[in-house]
């Protein structure tokens, strides 16, 4: 026999035990050449792009999920940032963009559709300002579009007077969607260092320096992970170490055939493959528990942020060789509400937002899904993600902001978001003030070791 | 196209018989097959060829799962390139 009882099982085990799945195909359309004066044609021009190249997209992806008997949970579409192809028009409110793209993507029959999205770090363009103030319209008003700003690099520095904008924006696309427990800002991310070629939601979005259109291709796998780790009980870190990068290089190399097997198919180029632990509010598939595992009685104790800062760079290392091309945001998420462990650890009383904010230092986000008082100030929110964006402007990586100021809410109580979005005890924020520092605005400048040129 | 149909239970008589019929019913060529004990459970493994056969891997897969049910033991088919790209560098 070619392979041994044991690999075939060990596989086998993986997707009918361990839940392992593609989280997402995601294709990346460039809408760049769509732009012109007028919004309606521009609009109509971007429809007939996607519904052309995005097409066959949910078939394809559903003859292979029956053909190879892995499961593909999402189809997605990716799309240049609206702020850019918006630009070139008159209009001053972006929401019938975004109204454009929700119609297009329920027409596919696709899940969301990310780009909704602004690039400022620097800087905000007249596009990207008309794009920032339609964003919590834009959200409340569609189902499937997912928005994001990046307003922060390693090269740029942080943009202050966005990280300012973006504390009215998500209260305001709280407000806009009360009655479903602020869901509007699950879908709106702020970034420091965006990826553009993150097959992800809520972030994802086809970079200005992408070409035309590729098949991004997203890897879960939070429950292999565990099952492999439970074997080393007891066991050294090397131990561990090495049979967390092995079993990511497996779970690896079956995202890469899928991915290059899907992107042949659509007739498109193999963009990246994503290799993120991402996991969903279902038991078994949760990053935490994996930490767990390792040895803490709950997440957020002391000792999360090594446990956590050794996973991530694991699975890099067990991917990167698995496939011919990785990119994304590549290791392991802590999302709160889509975490069925982390929610437990927030409710046992060990995991804090402070605690959360020192695990983005070493995960491949940052704060994910965290639901917050709904009465946190403004400028709180601003604070929040100004600290998270110097994180990541000072480490050189990618870290996000995901929060929900649950309207009507206060810390303690359970904010629902429904699906894979899950739901979340509200977890407290500081009571003192950051007012007058998101007041000065400017831009904090980059970091010293940013000058590599 | 190749596919890996495992077996996993607890062993009874007629198990490979009733597998192998269901197969050949369908044109299913076994190229290759296995039988082992791996933590007290019985593991059969077979590599099957599909080329021959007009049936649909979908319907396929529902009614060997229907098939595993009937005899007490699970069944799964999955595409033999699944095993190669995780096993096979």
């Amino acid at each position: 026999m070619l392979y041994t009882p044991f690999e075939i099982k060990e596989t086998v085990d993986m997707f009918l035990r361990q839940k392992l799945d593609i989280r997402a195909i995601t294709l990346g359309v460039s809408l760049l050449d769509c732009a012109c004066a007028s919004g309606n044609e521009s609009r109509r021009r971007i429809r007939d792009k996607l519904l052309r190249i995005a097409g066959p997209l949910v078939n394809v992806g559903r003859e292979i999920e029956t053909e190879y008997g892995i499961p593909i949970i999402n189809k997605r579409v990716s799309v240049s940032p609206i702020a850019l192809v918006a630009a070139a028009s008159d209009d001053v409110d972006y929401s019938p963009w975004a109204r454009t793209l929700d119609e297009v993507a329920k027409e596919l029959g696709i899940d969301f559709i990310g780009g909704f999205s602004a690039l400022v770090q620097k800087g905000i363009a007249s596009g990207d300002r008309r794009l920032i103030d339609s964003i919590p319209r834009a959200l409340a008003r569609t189902d499937r579009v997912c928005a994001s700003v990046n307003v922060a690099s390693s090269k740029s520095g942080i943009n202050m007077d966005a990280v300012k904008e973006m504390g009215r924006i998500i209260k305001e696309a709280a407000g806009l969607s009360a009655d479903r427990d602020g869901l509007a800002c699950a879908k709106f991310v702020v970034f420091c260092n965006a990826p553009e070629d993150n097959p992800f939601m809520a972030g994802a979005f086809h970079g200005p320096g992408e070409g035309d259109s590729c098949l991004n291709v997203g890897v879960s796998g939070p429950g292999v992970i565990k099952a492999a780790i439970e074997s080393c009980r007891g066991a050294s870190f090397d131990v561990l170490a090495d049979t967390i990068k092995k079993t990511a290089f497996k779970i690896t190399r079956m995202g890469q055939l899928v991915g290059a097997e899907a992107a042949r198919r659509l007739g498109v180029p193999f963009g990246i493959l994503d290799l993120s632990l991402a996991p969903t509010p279902e038991v078994g598939d949760s990053v935490a528990r994996i930490l767990e595992e390792m040895g803490l009685e709950s997440t957020g104790t002391h000792g999360s942020t090594a446990a956590l800062a050794m996973l991530t760079d694991m699975v890099k290392k067990g991917g990167v060789m698995a496939s011919t091309s990785v990119g994304g945001l590549s290791g392991a998420f802590i999302p709160l509400s889509e975490d069925e462990g982390m929610v437990a650890a927030v409710r046992a009383g060990s995991l804090h937002l402070d605690k959360l904010e020192a695990m983005t230092c070493v995960c491949s986000v940052g704060l994910d899904m965290v639901a917050i008082p709904g009465d946190t100030k403004t400028s709180t929110i601003s604070a929040i993600i100004a600290d998270e964006m110097a994180i990541g402007m000072v480490n050189n990586k990618t870290t996000a902001v995901r929060i929900i100021p649950v309207p009507g809410k206060k810390a303690g109580e359970w904010a629902e978001f429904g699906g894979l979005l899950g739901g979340a005890p509200i977890i407290a924020v500081h009571d003192f003030s950051s007012e007058a520092f998101i007041a000065r605005g400017g831009r904090i400048p980059a970091p010293i070791h940013s000058f590599r040129n | 196209m190749k596919a890996i149909v495992s077996v996993v239970g607890s062993d009874k008589v007629g198990i490979i018989a009733r597998v192998s019929n269901f197969l050949a019913d369908r044109d299913i060529n076994i190229d290759d097959i296995s039988q082992t004990v791996l933590e007290g459970n019985f593991v059969m493994m077979m590599m099957v060829d599909l080329s021959k056969s007009t049936a649909r891997i979908g319907p396929l897969k529902e009614e060997l799962e229907k098939l595993g049910q009937t005899l007490g033991v699970s069944i799964a088919m999955m595409h033999e390139r699944v095993f190669g790209a995780m096993h096979r560098i």
